[in-house]
């Protein structure tokens, strides 16, 4: 558990298994200004293993990974590539060591092809145009190699995030890289995606191919690698063996406390019909219909949350409901109101309180001061404004008052949210739609790619609204998050809801099998 | 991270804000003076010679302040155009021609409208309305271009530099035809003199600094508040920082853009109106030399905040206004003020020029002007 032990062990089995090592950092340290991002940390990865690197957000993980790969430098230490102390001054260097990254965003050109992008950077030519055949035969044969089922001729644009992600590990393994690393890849998928995603490692791992897997998901870890690195603060807590551990040990290691990993929740009153949907159809940008003939009501008091995986309507149920897009049919009630394809303004002022999917597209504007996005849906009335004159103090006090009661982690609200972290990002969105008096809350994907700490609080949050006799919408690819929070949990495949269940019959297998298409028996 | 350290004192912060706004105009400046400097010297000229007729010919007397001030008035006006569509997220390149429908509208209230009404009006009357007319008409040219945006996703940029091609050449039309001075003597595509009551009157007797610079700077303060201090203001700014947050504050994204693009060209359309009725009198083909781009410059160095494109707009005019002086003393043609303006623009809008040269980190924000295409 210290890190001395940690040592030890360390020293004995490198010398050991030197011969297996393929890449090895040693003493890294790198300070950005106002943050000691490394502190000396010690890594290494062996040849054909998954070794997972865990932590909280800004534990450093990401910073260790990119001075590996070339997009920083450290200010002490080296990183040993097959034995030989490797020299990489940028991504270049790297690629040629054949380490390959997987970004957490993706570096893909929408528009262009899964070939074009693969090939982008390092294009093959036949007499001066590119060799796009050659290229395509070769992603198919990665592709079959590894399991990886990619169409090279398809536009990337048009893919699942699932598959884009696919097309990132072919770009590496294109650029013949034996070492990849998965920065939070499962961040984006789903479920099944990430049942999927480890396939594609021991795939991968079964072929000599070793992989960092970067993460802050308990379970994933426990599941997937053969060893587990848990960094906290910029410095190496420990590496164990996933028999050795188990998730409380880890996730005490990743917070250095004790955490609640289910929330705690009383039984719900569900009274009154809040939200109503019948029969509504929604198409998307392309014009195809997303969401077909969906029908379910939530009440007051209860969370109903909705599973599915990612890509099945989801997206554009909620901007549907929330008015961001207008229903191609069907009807949306909320208190008997109806509120069908009625801008965003009037559905918000009917009682709606919104957590987008997206929180720096949608939810913030990023370079506006935290008070300012703190006010940003009630701006324009009073007491925020006085004939159409703004008034910065009651802009202030509320963001003082909500910084406070929310547990924003900023210097002063006239901080730029740009500036703030993920989590405390979307607590200034949590902290501005729940604090509203409201009817109903739709929170899609409320704590993606958040750290263990702000997690917790968000649920709670969401919680003490369902007890104060408010109607939650949850839609979430998490199929924890949804058997945690839910009172009742709602199916979407292919714009459709398949099932609705009371969440405590509910099992994660049925779950996923209805996730995944199978057939409902008369429910 | 979260370790900068910003004062919550609003002083220290409105402080720190002008520093940081300014620091690279500042800089880009300097070394746009001093590259201008040595091409002097390799032309065989006297650098310091040049600037002190520069500085004698735009500030050295009253009459050089008051000329000064009749170049800044346009500049003032089209600077802001460009600047408040800039903060909508806008790119108006369209300012001349704005400019050019203000000046015609202006222009033709100013002569015809007491004919057509058979008597002459009260100056407190006819000045406002040509004023009036003329802001209007710019806004509507412009709020064309701004509907097109919003319910067809037509660029702005490839509509304005359309639309400066149809204002300026009907102009044309109109000053070589129905609106051209019909007096015997006259040859050239301009209108008549409009009525006395039309005329702003000077504001000291002798120099022709007029009302309009005044006004100019009212309107600067106007829109600072405008931007800053209402909801309109809030709403333009958060459409063009981030459209669809916009959308999910339940801000008309369509009916935003519109207005935005609208504000612009009343404020394009008021730098015509104001030449017309503060300095010339009529409208004239060709008065306009370039104001509507060089006010794309002075949007950008003044950092699109009106304070700053007052500023940017006093020193574009104090070297247009300097540079005959200049020529005079050291036979340096005026167009070297072009070169130095053109670097100045140069170095505000390459800054990483800038922040190399005097080695300034970068804070990891960018300033957006305008979306790409399409965006």
């Amino acid at each position: 558990m210290t890190k001395k032990t940690s040592n030890t062990r360390k020293t004995g089995d490198t010398r050991k298994a030197n011969e297996n090592i393929v890449l090895e950092a040693r003493g890294i340290t790198k300070q950005f200004p106002g943050v000691l991002a490394n502190d000396s940390v010690n890594f290494d990865l062996r040849k054909g293993e998954i070794h997972a690197l865990l932590g909280e957000n800004g534990a450093g993980k990401s910073t260790l990974m990119n001075l590996i790969y070339g997009l920083h430098h450290p200010d002490k230490g080296e990183v040993i590539v097959n034995g030989k102390t490797a020299v990489i001054q940028s991504p270049n260097d790297s690629i040629a060591l054949g380490i390959g990254m997987v970004h957490q965003h993706f570096m893909l050109i929408p528009v262009f092809t899964v070939a074009e992008n693969v090939m982008l950077g390092d294009e093959t030519v036949k007499r001066g145009s590119l060799d796009r055949a050659a290229v395509s035969a070769k992603i198919t044969e990665i592709s079959k190699q590894y399991g990886l089922d990619v169409d090279p001729n398809a536009m990337v644009g048009s893919l699942p995030v699932g598959i884009q992600q696919r097309v990132e590990i072919v770009k590496t393994l294109y650029r013949n890289a034996e070492i990849v690393i998965l920065d939070e890849p499962t961040a984006v998928l789903t479920p099944q995606e990430a049942e999927d995603l480890f396939r594609i490692m021991r795939d991968l791992t079964a072929r000599g191919v070793s992989i960092i897997f970067i993460t802050h998901k308990l379970k994933e870890v426990l599941a997937v690698a053969d060893r587990i690195t848990v960094m906290r603060a910029g410095r190496v807590i420990n590496t164990v063996k996933p028999a050795e551990t188990d998730s409380a040990q880890l996730a005490n290691m990743m917070v250095g406390r004790q955490v609640i990993l289910t929330v705690d929740k009383k039984d719900h009153k569900a009274e009154g019909e809040v939200l109503k949907v019948e029969g509504l159809s929604v198409r998307d940008q392309r014009n195809l219909e997303t969401v077909h003939n969906v029908s379910f009501s939530v009440f007051g008091g209860e969370v109903l949350g909705i599973a599915g995986v990612q890509g099945n309507g989801q997206t554009e149920l909620s901007e549907a409901l929330t008015g961001l897009r207008s229903p191609a049919g069907g009807k949306v009630t909320i208190d008997g109101q109806d509120l069908t394809g009625k801008p965003p303004r009037t559905i918000t002022e009917a009682g709606l309180a919104h957590i987008p999917e997206d929180r720096q597209r949608h939810g913030l504007v990023l370079s506006y001061s935290v008070a300012d996005n703190m006010a940003l849906c009630d701006y324009y009335h009073s007491p925020f404004s006085r004939r159409a004159v703004l008034q910065p103090k009651v802009f202030d006090e509320n963001a003082r008052k909500l910084i406070k009661s929310f547990d924003v982690r900023t210097p002063s609200p006239f901080v730029n949210a740009g500036k703030l972290s993920g989590g405390n990002q979307q607590k200034v969105i949590v902290a501005r739609e729940l604090s509203r008096s409201v009817k109903l809350v739709i929170a899609n994907q409320p704590t993606r790619g958040l750290d263990v700490g702000s997690i917790e609080y968000i649920h709670s949050e969401i919680i003490k609204m369902r007890d104060r006799g408010v109607a939650v919408l949850l839609i979430s690819a998490e199929l924890d998050e949804i058997m945690a929070l839910s009172d009742r949990i709602a199916v979407m495949y292919r714009g459709q809801i398949v099932a609705i269940v009371q969440s405590k019959k509910a099992t994660r297998e049925q779950l996923g099998l209805w996730m995944a298409g199978a057939h409902v028996e008369t429910a | 991270m979260q370790s900068d350290k910003q004062s919550s004192s609003p002083v220290m912060r409105i402080l720190q804000s002008i520093s940081d706004a300014s620091l690279i105009p500042v800089l880009a400046i300097l070394t746009a003076v001093i590259l201008g400097g040595i091409i002097i010297k390799m032309v065989g000229g006297d650098p310091f010679l040049a600037y002190k007729g520069l500085i004698e010919g735009s500030l050295g007397s009253k009459k050089a302040l008051s000329e000064t001030a009749v170049w800044a008035t346009p500049y003032i006006f089209a600077g802001l155009a460009v600047a408040l569509a800039f903060k909508g997220g806008l790119f108006n390149i369209g300012a001349e021609g704005q400019l050019a429908v203000g000046a015609v509208f202006s222009a033709l209230i100013g002569y015809a409208l007491p004919e057509w009404l058979g008597f002459s009006l009260p100056i407190y009357i006819h000045l406002p309305l040509a004023i009036i007319i003329g802001m209007l008409m710019g806004g509507i040219w412009a709020g064309i271009v701004g509907a097109l945006k919003a319910y067809t996703g037509g660029h702005e940029v490839i509509n304005t530099i359309m639309m400066n091609y149809i204002a300026l050449n009907t102009t044309s039309f109109l000053l070589n035809g129905v609106m051209k001075d019909k007096s015997p003597t006259n040859v050239i595509a301009r209108t008549p003199l409009i009525a006395e009551s039309a005329r702003m009157p000077a504001i000291f007797d002798g120099l022709r600094v007029h009302w309009g610079f005044v006004l100019a700077l009212l309107v600067a303060f106007f829109i600072w508040w405008l931007l800053n201090k209402t909801t309109l203001g809030f709403e333009i700014r958060t459409v063009g920082a981030n459209p669809d947050a916009a959308q999910y504050a339940g801000i008309n994204v369509k009916r935003t853009i519109i207005l935005t693009m609208m504000l612009s060209g009343m404020l394009a359309g008021l730098a015509g109106s104001i030449e017309v009725t503060g300095l010339n009198y009529r409208h004239e083909l060709g008065f306009s030399i370039g104001y509507g781009y060089d006010a794309i410059a002075i949007a950008l160095l003044g950092r699109s905040h009106p304070l700053g494109v007052v500023l940017a707009a006093l020193l574009f005019a104090a070297m247009r206004n300097g540079s005959s002086r200049m020529q005079f003393l050291t036979q340096m043609p005026v167009d070297l003020i072009s070169v130095i303006q053109a670097l100045i623009l140069l170095f505000v809008a390459a800054d990483a020029i800038i922040r190399y040269i005097y080695r300034i980190k970068s804070k990891g924000e960018r300033v957006v002007l305008t979306r790409g295409w399409g965006g």
